[in-house]
């Protein structure tokens, strides 16, 4: 296990991406946020840090974000702004100081002989660009890429200098549709060459992933985007409700905390149909 | 400076008077990358029932202003589960350990002190009152004088030589009487407050921000309700008061012990930096001496009108 850190980190860059998309219930916006490189000794593709702004009262708890990428000076996250939180991460400048715990919870599977299909959609891409990063032979990875907004909004042009990228830009619900049988597609391909799947997306999509993985049994990770408040394990707000898979069969069927057990999880380990159903108030 | 806190002498005496509150520190084990978890006056641990309980329908958080709403419904793996495979892994030789008891029955209230009382690695039990009492057609424990003592009594006589925490949250008609009530039942400490209902709306989607559609309020949204809480309950009974809401501070802590607190517990603030307890504790003889506070015996309940 990686010990996490707190720290508390200066801005060095906030750049939008791409232009703002305008969309029926507001504008669609995209950020590369850069912050100085905190002192991990190691960290994994899938982990997540907790960031907030270091003043300002409009936002008292932090986020989690995925770790995008990690150079030698600085900690790149990709971020759209859906809420007050996102919109203030937005507006942080360079020389701004925040507050980040991490590397937080699980990375992703991998493997370096392994053909291993990368799945994203939407802001669900960020995680993808350090594993692309980090990979010991991206010659055998490839990525499909599904999003509603231009391609210019995400980092697809980076990871396509190293990875192979198939991108399907989807405007109506039928092309939705065809995104999610060319990743089935896809999936069955990997299955047939022995290989494995990690996926990272809105829930929705993940679920039809989870299903898919499941029909075709192919060695599949989630990476789970649950609300979180303290991304330690100890508020137990993010719970995940596990399958009978789970490798420790007292949990099994029973909630685990997505931050600390995830946020990336074997698909078969996981019941996305069960339902926290205890409804009392 | 001396910082201890003896909220019951020979039984519970702290080394200084921060706790973590319940539901918002895990177990301890999870704070401990971020600080030394033995330095804290006590850590209440998340809320435990008799059975494994898997909670309520997700999503169990929202941010709201200067605050937050949750409702987790007491998710855990059980009091079994706690004192086998949790309490043996927590420093509890050099930090006193207290449960947070959930039940909605009695006799649930009293197997659960039992079973946690006969464990020598636990300090103290704190009961929640805030919870449904099955019998009275989920009225809450604290709702009334009656309920709210009998809950303490039976904890109290299932707990041995352990003190008994009662813990209220302001939401009933005169949080004095309940006070009243649960120190004539034998409670040793008073803890307050726990969260306060609320709703939190998305009008776009119009849903509710949390499956449970209601949940609890904490954050420093509560922290002027605490304070009243206290000082009121803290001139009405003989027995000390943990005070907790909305804490992120050391300047909190005093706050709280103005109005009469003997110990307080930190709850949230820990979600929005894991080292705020911590630091904390650091900070308070700092904060003190910058307050002019020698004695902090003295200085507890010196509000003037
Ligand atoms: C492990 C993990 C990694 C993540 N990585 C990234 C990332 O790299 N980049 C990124 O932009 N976002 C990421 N997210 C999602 C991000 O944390 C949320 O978008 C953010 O918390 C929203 O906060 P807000 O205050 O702006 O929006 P809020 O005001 O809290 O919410 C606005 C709207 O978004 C919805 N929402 C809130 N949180 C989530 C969520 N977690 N998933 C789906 N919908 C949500 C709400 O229901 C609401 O409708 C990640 C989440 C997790 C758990
Ligand atoms: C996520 C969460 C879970 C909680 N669980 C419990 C619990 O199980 N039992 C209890 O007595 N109080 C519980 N509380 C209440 C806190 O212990 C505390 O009384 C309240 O949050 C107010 O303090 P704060 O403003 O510092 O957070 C919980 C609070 C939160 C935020
Ligand atoms: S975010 Fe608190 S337990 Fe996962």
């Amino acid at each position: 296990m990686i010990t996490p850190i707190r720290a508390e980190l200066t801005v060095t860059d906030n750049v939008p991406f791409g232009q703002p998309v305008f969309w029926p219930d507001g504008q669609r916006r995209f950020y590369a946020l850069t912050l100085e490189r905190p002192e991990w000794k190691s960290w994994q593709p899938g982990q997540f840090i907790m960031l907030r702004p270091l003043s300002g009262e409009e936002c008292v708890w932090a986020r989690p974000m995925s770790i995008c990428r990690v150079t030698s000076q600085s900690l790149v996250l990709f971020i759209r702004v859906v809420g007050s939180a996102t919109d203030r991460f937005s507006r942080l400048k360079s020389g701004d100081k925040v507050i980040v715990w991490g590397p937080l919870g699980t990375g992703f599977d991998m493997r370096p002989d392994t053909p291993t299909l990368l799945l994203a959609r939407g802001v669900g891409i960020a995680p993808f660009a350090g594993y692309a990063d980090m990979h010991p032979d991206p010659s055998s990875l490839s990525m499909l890429f599904g999003h509603s907004l231009p391609s210019s909004n995400y980092p697809t042009d980076a990871m396509a200098a190293r990875i192979e990228v198939e991108s399907l830009h989807d405007r109506t619900p039928e092309e939705l549709e065809e995104f999610h049988r060319v990743a089935r597609l896809r999936m069955t391909e990997y299955k047939e060459r022995g290989g494995i799947c990690l996926a990272c997306g809105p829930m929705p999509f993940l679920k039809k992933v989870w299903r898919f993985a499941n029909e075709i049994d192919l060695p599949t990770q989630l990476l789970l985007e649950e609300r979180m408040s303290c991304g330690t394990g100890a508020c137990l707000g993010c719970s995940a409700v596990t399958s009978k898979h789970w490798p420790d069969p007292v949990k099994a069927g029973l909630p685990v905390q997505t931050c600390t057990s995830g946020p990336v999880f074997w698909a078969k380990e996981l019941d996305l149909d069960a339902s926290l159903s205890e409804r009392r108030d | 400076m001396d910082l201890r806190a003896t909220l019951v002498p020979g039984l519970l005496e702290l080394k200084n008077p921060i706790m973590s509150a319940a539901g918002t520190f895990g177990s301890g084990l999870e704070y401990s990358p971020y600080g030394d978890i033995t330095q804290l006056g006590g850590i209440i641990t998340n809320g435990l029932t008799l059975r494994p309980c898997m909670g309520s329908p997700m999503p169990r958080v929202a941010e709201t202003p200067s605050g937050l709403l949750t409702s987790i419904g007491t998710q855990n793996d059980g009091v079994e589960h706690f004192v086998r495979h949790v309490l043996p892994q927590l420093p509890w030789q050099d930090v006193p350990i207290i449960p947070n008891l959930n039940a909605n029955f009695v006799e649930d209230f009293s197997e659960l002190a039992g079973i946690l009382a006969a464990e020598p690695g636990i300090a103290a039990l704190e009961v929640n009152l805030s919870c449904r009492n099955d019998n009275r057609s989920g009225q809450r424990f604290n709702q009334n004088t009656v309920t709210a003592a009998r809950a303490v009594s039976a904890v109290k006589k299932a707990a041995g030589s352990k003190p008994v925490i009662a813990k209220l949250s302001p939401q009933i008609m005169d949080i004095v009487e309940v006070a009243r009530s649960v120190e004539a039942a034998g409670a040793d400490v008073i803890s307050c407050i726990g969260t306060v209902q609320g709703l939190a709306v998305d009008v776009r989607e119009r849903r509710a921000m949390l499956g449970s559609i209601t949940g609890g309020l904490s954050g420093p949204a509560v922290k002027p309700l605490a304070l009243r809480c206290v000082w009121q309950i803290s001139h009405a009974v003989d027995i000390p008061v943990i005070g907790v809401g909305g804490i992120r501070t050391a300047q909190d802590v005093l706050e709280f012990m103005l109005v009469g607190a003997h110990a307080v517990a930190v709850g949230s603030a820990s979600f929005s930096d894991p080292e705020a307890i911590f630091r904390i504790v650091r900070e308070l003889p700092a904060v003190c001496e910058e307050y002019g506070v020698s004695d902090l015996d003295a200085f507890r309940g010196s509000l003037q009108g």
